[in-house]
């Protein structure tokens, strides 16, 4: 039985009428038409659809739609401020650290909570912290640098 | 069995394209005008018809100078994440002489493009770099003459830079902007591209050299840009297809009705295709799973991959495909030498899994298909959907809009098929997109393989008998690059299981991995070290060069004397795709858990003159992470026609913790024509990695994944 659901996405108030175990991953895509958030293995062992939910990274692919009711949801489209990128935006982009991009989102989004909760990372807790974001490209090592770029620039 | 149904297939993935492109475009000026925007294209010529296979295309079918003085470059190939994107950006950008931001690349629509081949095999460098940059240099070439018409001056007086032409002597100068607004221009540009053109040699390259961006890296970072499985038409449903509970299962009965009564589904059946389509991916796959309760399934026997390398070996059929290569005499050569060794080497099938499993939106209108789908052949697979749904290949086309990477696994258009046969029973637009367990089964694997290997010495502990026979994967790189006097090699086909195709440098790995290995063996045997032993076989001056450059940064004698029971070092290398390789690589052994953890790889790779530094060193980096896979954890198993290990959690793929200290050397030769970076420098990881295992434990892996059980007991 579908249920309306309450969130803020990207600063914007949405109800969303939906079966409540559809994905989040799914009513972002489909519903709200952003598909900057990524379907990449609907099991959440890749990363590939993390959103922030209240500042923490989730795999919107394993949340119901109705575990983010009355929550704030950030994607990758939501994350820039007008035209000015966010540091881990900008740190992605002076280090190259994109081969096909399809992960893109999902790995700066975790980023983005990782420094939140951790603005000074070692190596160790960026592995860690981003172990379940897989890229196929294998484009990990300019990954690392663009994460610890971001980190110098956010505790300057 | 499944092999069946794909062989036409499969048969068109082993075949490479021509180099030269095929244009086979033909649109009306109206029609290209609404293509890529009124007002933008002036130089297209009425009816762009530039002739057929491996004829020469014009100049105007490769690009065009807009009103802004921006200029449009169209070429078949795809972007997968490899970099094509840049590097033809720079390749046209170079030679037309003006800035990279001047330069809109059209890439891979059919309706636009000319057919440059497969995005595959190292070729985008050796063959569509060049020919984009004839056909620049060409257009360049002419307006120039154009300028020089105009100026009734000698054309060597005068010069281009940044789009502009100049007469040095009057200081006069006209930009390819004003020019491209004279009917001149469409007379020219209707000229075949020369063959014979001048293209700037590697010592005044400008941007080709340099680590020009993506030009749409903005559009990752930011979500904007519209992969396949992103794409969103004007009433559009999401599909959902039934798939068979096990290879080579035929549907006897199903029950539709359930599906059919819910409100807004579509499903469909012909014959053994069923689908489903709906508002939301969440209810088509509602619908799908009320129709696939009621299906009944007639199922046959398969093999499972705990007997793959016996059912492989069982099945061989020498004297198939391909002929022995041979130099010398193998049976002498045996005979003569004083010791021989002999070993078998196994490789597992394993997965591209690219992050965008595949997708495809479908859209008919007026007996017209045109799909938006993730492939490397749009051309391939616009003939392939003309040819499924009987209709004139004119009337299908074919967008790859730039994709969630492919590594090779996405030669063929299943995806795009299947939403098409959905659009078609919808009389709607339908998008379709693999779950990651349907990639797992139903796409294609890299080949298995069983090779033998025998080798040879004689008794100054010299090579001097090679006998060599994979049997399935392959024949890439199977020759070895060293100097031995007598050699058969083989490649031999079997009954492969599964559905088998291209993958990232191919068999090259597979055949790298025993030979490399082997060669250590015989090292061992010759009581020689394993670099000087290779050095003394070898005279290939390139694989010299990165073996020894790998060698020095790796400081390989120092590292080899501290090697322990617990951590060992080795080398290999290799060449394929006119590039060559070499890593060292450090390994930890963890005997308690069986665990292999690589600490460190140095790789030194040599593809001739870099052409675009930034992209060759992440494709360096990515094929050396990726060939880890493949060398410790990757294994596709199954059993009983399913795949067991169909995600992520069964089928370990290299993570972040999982990435060691890694050194790139890029030696830029610029002595050659420049070769193809994206795939050669996986070929040396793995064994690199056996050879590191045995120096520190003694004991040998001869298989691919490597499974460190066997190291609990060393």
């Amino acid at each position: 039985m579908d249920v309306t659901i309450s969130l803020t996405v990207n600063g914007i108030e949405r109800a969303i009428t939906a079966d409540p175990e559809r994905p989040l991953l799914d009513v972002l895509r489909e519903e709200l038409h952003l598909t900057g958030t990524k379907y990449g293995c609907g099991e959440g062992r890749c990363g590939a659809c993390s959103v922030l939910m209240d500042g923490k990274r989730v795999l919107s692919c394993v949340t119901p739609v109705a575990q983010a009711d009355k929550k704030t949801i950030t994607t990758i489209e939501g994350l820039a401020t007008g035209d000015s990128l966010h540091p881990v935006q900008e740190a992605f982009l002076a280090e190259g650290a994109m081969q096909c991009g399809y992960c893109t989102p999902g790995m700066i989004l975790t980023a983005v909570a990782l420094l939140e909760k951790n603005p000074d990372p070692t190596d160790e807790e960026i592995a860690a912290e981003m172990n379940v974001n897989l890229c196929r490209c294998n484009g990990y090592p300019k990954i690392l640098n663009a994460v610890r770029r971001a980190a110098e620039k956010i505790q300057r | 069995m499944i092999r069946d149904i794909f062989a036409k297939k499969l048969e068109s993935q082993r075949s490479e394209r021509p180099d030269e492109p095929r244009c086979e475009v033909e649109l009306s000026r109206r029609s290209f005008v609404q293509l890529l925007g009124a007002g933008l294209l002036i130089t297209v010529t009425e009816g762009v018809s530039v002739g057929r296979r491996r004829q020469s295309a014009t100049v105007a079918a490769r690009l065009h100078i807009n009103k802004d003085g921006t200029i449009t470059v169209m070429t078949g190939k795809v972007e997968e994440g490899q970099g094509s994107r840049a590097q033809l950006t720079q390749a046209a950008a170079e030679e037309l002489r003006v800035a990279v931001d001047r330069i809109r690349l059209v890439m891979a629509d059919t309706a636009l493009v000319p057919d440059d081949g497969r995005t595959a095999g190292s070729r985008t460098t050796p063959s569509t770099v060049p020919a984009v940059r004839r056909a620049a240099a060409t257009a360049r070439e002419l307006l120039t003459r154009l300028a020089a018409e105009q100026w009734k001056v000698d054309r060597s007086a005068l010069d281009v830079r940044n789009g502009t032409i100049k007469h040095q002597a009057t200081k006069q100068t006209i930009t390819y902007a004003y020019l491209a607004k004279t009917k001149d221009v469409a007379g020219a540009f209707a000229q075949t591209i020369a063959s014979d053109v001048t293209l700037t040699p590697v010592d005044e390259w400008e941007v080709l050299g340099t680590a020009v961006p993506r030009p749409n890296w903005r559009d990752l970072v930011t979500g904007a840009h519209r992969y396949p499985s992103d794409i969103v038409r004007p009433n559009m449903l999401y599909g959902k297809i039934l798939r068979p509970p096990s290879y080579g299962a035929t549907l006897e009965s199903i029950d539709l009705s359930k599906a059919k009564a819910m409100k807004d589904v579509v499903v469909v059946r012909d014959g053994q295709f069923v689908g489903c389509a709906a508002p939301s991916s969440f209810r088509a796959a509602q619908a799908l799973e009320a129709v696939a309760k009621t299906a009944s399934w007639k199922t046959v026997s398969h093999p499972s991959s705990k007997d793959l390398f016996s059912h492989l070996k069982k099945n061989a059929r020498p004297g198939g495909r391909t002929r022995p290569r041979t130099s010398g005499s193998i049976d002498k050569g045996l005979a003569d030498a004083s010791k021989v060794l002999e070993q078998t080497y196994e490789v597992a099938y394993i997965q591209h899994t690219p992050m965008e499993p595949r997708a495809a939106v479908a859209e008919w209108k007026d007996g017209k298909l045109t799909v938006w789908a993730g492939v490397d052949g749009p051309q391939s697979v616009q003939g392939d959907l003309a040819g499924t749904f009987r209709i004139p290949s004119e009337r299908v086309r074919v967008i790859v809009p730039d994709m969630g990477s492919g590594f090779g696994g996405k030669h063929t258009g299943e995806a795009a098929e299947e939403a098409a046969r959905l659009a078609r029973a919808a009389e709607r637009p339908v998008s379709l997109r693999w779950t990651r367990a349907e990639e797992f089964t139903w796409a294609y694997f890299r080949p298995a393989a069983v090779i033998e290997c025998k080798g040879g010495l004689d008794a100054n502990g010299s090579l001097i008998a090679w006998d060599f026979t994979n049997i399935n994967a392959g024949g890439s790189a199977i020759e070895p690059p060293y100097r031995i006097a007598n050699v058969r090699t083989r490649s031999v086909s079997s009954d492969s299981p599964l559905r088998q195709g291209a993958y990232r440098c191919l068999a090259a790995t597979a055949n790298n991995f025993a030979r490399e290995s082997f060669m250590d063996e015989l090292a061992a045997a010759a009581g020689a070290e394993p670099l000087a032993f290779r050095l003394a076989h070898l005279e290939n001056p390139r694989i010299r060069t990165v073996l020894e450059a790998a060698a020095r940064h790796f400081d390989w004698p120092t590292r080899k004397k501290k090697v322990t029971a617990d951590i060992g070092v080795g080398l290999a290398c290799g060449t394929e795709k006119n590039s060559c390789v070499a890593a060292c690589v450090e390994v930890g052994i963890d005997r308690k858990r069986g665990e292999i953890k690589v600490h460190h790889v140095c790789e030194a790779f040599e593809c001739g003159p870099i052409q675009n530094p930034g992209n060759l060193l992440s494709q360096v980096q990515g094929c050396i992470i990726m060939g880890m896979g493949g060398a410790l954890s990757e294994e596709i198993q199954f059993a009983d026609g399913r795949i067991l290990n169909a995600g992520f959690a069964g089928y370990r793929v290299p993570r972040f913790k999982d990435v060691p200290k890694i050194d790139v050397h890029l030696i830029n030769n610029t002595s050659i024509p420049s070769a193809g970076g994206g795939e050669t420098p996986i070929i040396a990881i793995a064994p690199a990695i056996a050879n590191a295992v045995f120096a520190a434990t003694g004991v040998r892996i001869r298989s691919m994944p490597m499974r460190g059980a066997a190291l609990k007991q060393a």
